[in-house]
């Protein structure tokens, strides 16, 4: 029962079941700093994990 | 999580709005608000000449976008700061400006700091005391100086820049932290020009958070460079954007009412008795012939003299 979650180079393995921005927080995420993306759609957060998703975060924050 | 217009699937939820939107929803709001915060701060109408500064990132090439749907012509400015890195950085973001200006049939004038003044960003850093700990304040002296002699010199009414709320709450919290009044007073979602050489300058997405003007690239199939600047590792304004997002995260809303009380503050004159901000007199910098408040050359060119000394003398 396990979900890849992807941000920049780094993979991730979270459990199914819960929602993105739980899995988010689990990671110590900052969740206004990604876009949870699913085959190349755009998901809001509240969005269950089911056993075998792979969601690309987008890193969104940018700066110098 | 349905969107609030057609109970159909959202795709961004605002909390600090509290609007959930969908795809198709998503992508008329942000050009109706931007249309909007163009009006209401008076930044430009459709007769303006309009240049937007063009990195390759997703803020400023969704500004160029959204411009072109509201019927703004604009052309567009990139500075070519020869930054490379392990991604050819400054190279990437061109590719993304030129396929961007190509597809969209748009004019891109492309200035290149390494032509202009004989060497890149990273070389001027190593060779400065401003540049010591961090390349980006020549980079952002330089970007300065360029958008605004390009700006002047072909007679645009405006240059406009991606900058969103996320920029301007980091900017105003640095500045607050350091009670530095004269930025302060500066800081605004446009900073009108001068006929004595400084061009008007507007941000249109400055009440946007950063995570929509990404949304919008994304819905849109809006390519740019996703890498970060190799120099911008550590950056303070990152660093400030981190502790705003975790104020943020625990209260919706906290990074726009902070920029949005700023601004009421400022128009109720909360900036404008103390005596530092006096303006200094402008006169044409000895060089290169745009105002300056010092007595000979401005500081691009004092900076950038240096570095041909420095170069010289090596």
């Amino acid at each position: 029962m396990t979900v890849r979650m992807i941000l920049r180079k780094k993979v991730y393995e979270v459990k199914a079941g819960m929602t993105i921005r739980d899995a988010i927080l689990k990671l110590d995420i900052m969740p206004e700093s990604v876009l949870p993306v699913k085959n190349g759609e755009l998901l809001t957060d509240d969005e269950i994990l089911k056993d075998g998703d792979e969601i690309r975060l987008v890193a969104v924050i940018s700066g110098g | 999580m349905k969107c609030r217009k057609c109970d159909n699937k959202a795709v961004i939820n605002m909390r600090q709005h509290k609007l959930a939107l969908c795809s198709h929803h998503y992508l008329s709001w942000l050009p109706e608000k931007t249309e909007h915060f163009i009006t209401k701060y008076k930044m430009f109408d459709r007769a303006d000449r309009i240049l937007v500064a063009v990195s390759g990132g997703k803020d400023s090439l969704v500004l160029w976008d959204v411009l072109q749907q509201l019927g703004y012509e604009a052309d567009g400015l990139y500075i070519d700061l020869g930054i490379d890195g392990e991604y050819a950085y400054s190279e990437e973001s061109k590719r993304y400006s030129d396929e961007f200006a190509n597809s969209n049939n748009l004019k891109l004038i492309v200035a290149e700091v390494t032509k202009m003044e004989g060497a890149s960003i990273l070389k001027a850093a190593s060779l400065t005391h401003r540049g010591k700990d961090k390349p980006c304040s020549i980079c952002g002296l330089t970007k300065r100086h360029i958008m605004n002699r390009v700006g002047f010199e072909g007679n645009y009414d405006v240059l406009v820049t991606g900058h969103n709320l996320d920029d301007e709450a980091a900017l105003l919290f640095g500045n607050a932290l350091n009670w530095q009044v004269g930025y302060l007073a500066r800081q605004g979602p446009v900073l009108d020009g001068n006929p004595n050489g400084f061009i008007k300058r507007a941000k249109p997405f400055c009440r946007f958070y950063e995570r929509e003007t990404a949304a919008y690239s994304l819905l849109r199939g809006i390519d740019y460079i996703y890498e970060e600047c190799p120099s911008a590792v550590g950056a303070k304004s990152i660093y400030f954007k981190e502790i705003l997002n975790q104020m943020e995260m625990d209260r919706p809303g906290t990074k726009l009412q902070f920029y949005l009380a700023f601004l009421r503050a400022k128009e109720n004159g909360a900036f404008t008795s103390d005596p530092g901000l006096i303006e200094t007199p402008l006169r044409k910098c000895d060089s290169c012939g745009q105002p300056t408040s010092s007595p000979d050359e401005c500081a691009y060119c004092r900076m950038w003299g240096r570095v041909r000394e420095r170069m010289e003398a090596n």
